[in-house]
């Protein structure tokens, strides 16, 4: 039976430590559920009007750069088609075409099974939307001042100098799916801190706003405030857009929880506690040069 | 380079990860569709326009905030017209037939001095013109030129009662056919009623305005949403409460679903 002192045994199990106090793990939940809703119900919202235009108004003499729809095809089937920037592309069964809740072809942009309600409802897609956007901004603001209290954020979310020095090796080492063992892995590596800073500093303040910019009660508050994202039009395909690039972190995010640990990962996320294993873990991934 | 060996836990795990990856998303979607088809969960859900309305009152006196107006270069090339574009009711069509040179907007309910308006009148009372950007709750918008009379000017012409808190617009319109027919109306409130862009208004981009669009007269109140802004305006009733018009929620899309309030 191993003893605590004997070092290889230690280095193996290695230890326990409080990786996310509890803000932290609750306000993620709350994000992980309020961005799962708010993506679905804006697909909902999106479905009422599949296409987006740059400028102050849809109907700007310019023809929509991006658009889901559907058309009868030379054969008489009916296709969905995607458009983007004049570029048709073929995209039934899934977008503009897709199966309906019976099975039958549906002529709906975003498919049923992506979209609260599943059925077509867009005053149910709003209540839906709403009701998590301000669950959403309050989660925020709970995190951010939870962060800047507990000093989260000036400790574990600012890259320091070495972060910077070392961004190059980081970036090669995530291209190589090599992650940092050991006591290394008690911190956030830089590109993860970038990632993060950016998420929670740029792309949800600016998905709140572009949300706000759509209102035309908000818009009156300060008249032309909307004119710097380029028109209200413009807010809404920002709006859109941030969305997909919400998915794309959330995307590799959870690649890299499983890349890295998942199960660590996620009762880390769930009891706060991370274990940390020793230098023989390293060696038998082969992580180590 | 790191050799793949996966143990039977590590397979078992991923077959459970991708059940339950499926198993989830169908029970979300299941979830929500029967937690919105809850009514306690819809007004909780609705906690959010309680919410938003609240933080409305909150910024204080909006009553003199002004819709962004925009120059002739902004115009939508075409006014999309939505919803209903041309009432096929007889009384409706009879009156377009002639012009609505016989069409007259009634004016009544909590009022001191009920009035019915021809076209003529409303023309002949001061005027505004206002570049506006209309955005419809589906998520597109258009920008037109109106002209018409402030409703806030009409409403001193017949002197509302201290009682009064809404306008109702009745329209010409309806939506469904026999029993199911429902006849358009909406309601705002006297806040917006006095708001200086609130118009009745009579012309597009310096046209008569077209059937599409309402004819002969509709409704612009610009700090909300299209469906609030009534087309075929036929009579305006102020009351002290719309409980008692249609399902009781205010207006044929609140009374579907949709906010009454919709300035988000």
């Amino acid at each position: 039976m191993p003893s605590p002192s004997d070092p290889n045994a230690a280095s193996h199990r290695g230890y326990l430590y409080l990786r996310h106090r509890w803000p932290t793990r609750l306000t993620h939940w709350i994000n992980v559920l309020s961005l799962t809703v708010l993506l679905m119900s804006g697909l909902m919202i999106f479905n009422a009007h599949p296409a987006l235009d740059w400028g102050k108004s849809s109907y700007n003499g310019k023809p929509s750069f991006f658009e889901i729809g559907s058309r009868l095809a030379s054969d008489g089937r009916l296709i969905g088609v995607t458009r983007l920037l004049g570029h048709e592309f073929e995209t039934t069964g899934v977008l503009g075409v897709a199966a309906g809740v019976d099975g039958r072809p549906s002529q709906l942009a975003f498919p049923w099974w992506l979209t609260i309600p599943s059925r077509y409802s867009l005053a149910g897609g709003r209540l839906w939307h709403f009701f998590f956007a301000w669950l959403l901004v309050f989660n925020g603001l709970l995190y951010l001042a939870h962060a800047l209290i507990s000093r989260h954020l000036q400790r574990d979310l600012l890259p320091t100098r070495q972060d910077w020095a070392g961004i190059g090796r980081s970036i090669v080492d995530h291209l190589r799916f090599r992650h940092p063992k050991g006591e290394a892995a008690r911190h956030y590596n830089v590109l993860q801190k970038l990632a993060y800073l950016i998420v929670i500093f740029v792309l949800l303040p600016l998905i709140v706003l572009a949300g706000w910019a759509m209102s035309p009660w908000l818009n009156s508050l300060l008249p032309g405030w909307v004119d710097l994202f380029g028109g209200r039009q413009a807010a809404r395909a920002v709006h859109f857009i941030i969305a997909w690039l919400l998915v794309a972190f959330v995307g590799i995010h959870v690649f890299e929880v499983i890349v890295s640990g998942l199960w660590n990962h996620l009762r880390s996320m769930i009891t706060g506690r991370f274990r940390i294993t020793g230098s023989d873990a390293a060696t038998t991934t082969g992580g180590r040069k | 380079m790191k050799r793949l060996s996966i143990s039977p836990q590590a397979l078992a795990k991923r077959r459970f990860l991708r059940r339950a990856a499926a198993g989830g998303s169908a029970l979300l979607l299941a979830g929500c569709d029967h937690l919105g088809g809850n009514e306690s969960y819809t007004q909780l859900l609705s906690a959010g326009e309680s919410l938003s309305r609240g933080v409305r009152s909150l910024v204080g006196s909006t009553a003199t905030t002004l819709a962004q107006e925009f120059t002739k270069a902004d115009l939508s090339p075409s006014f999309r017209g939505n919803g209903n574009t041309n009432p096929d009711s007889a009384e409706y069509k009879s009156l377009a037939a002639k012009g609505f040179a016989d069409w007259k907007l009634v004016v009544d309910g909590l009022v001191k001095t009920p009035a019915a308006l021809s076209l003529a009148e409303l023309r002949a009372m001061p005027a505004r013109t206002q570049i506006t950007r209309h955005d419809c709750v589906e998520g597109w918008s258009a920008i037109g030129q109106w002209t018409g009379v402030q409703l806030a000017r009409v409403l001193a012409l017949v002197q509302p009662l201290p009682e009064a808190r809404y306008v109702v617009l009745h329209c010409a319109d309806s939506f469904g056919e026999g029993e199911e027919q429902a006849p358009y109306y909406e309601s705002i409130d006297l806040q917006d009623a006095h708001h200086p862009q609130t118009l009745l208004a009579y012309a597009l981009n310096d046209q008569v305005l077209p059937v599409t669009n309402g004819a002969p007269l509709r409704l612009r109140v610009e700090r909300q949403l299209g469906y609030k802004h009534a087309k075929y305006l036929m009579r305006l009733e102020l009351v002290s409460d719309f409980a008692h018009l249609g399902d009781g929620k205010g207006g044929y899309w609140e009374d579907q679903g949709y906010q009454w309030y919709a300035g988000i």
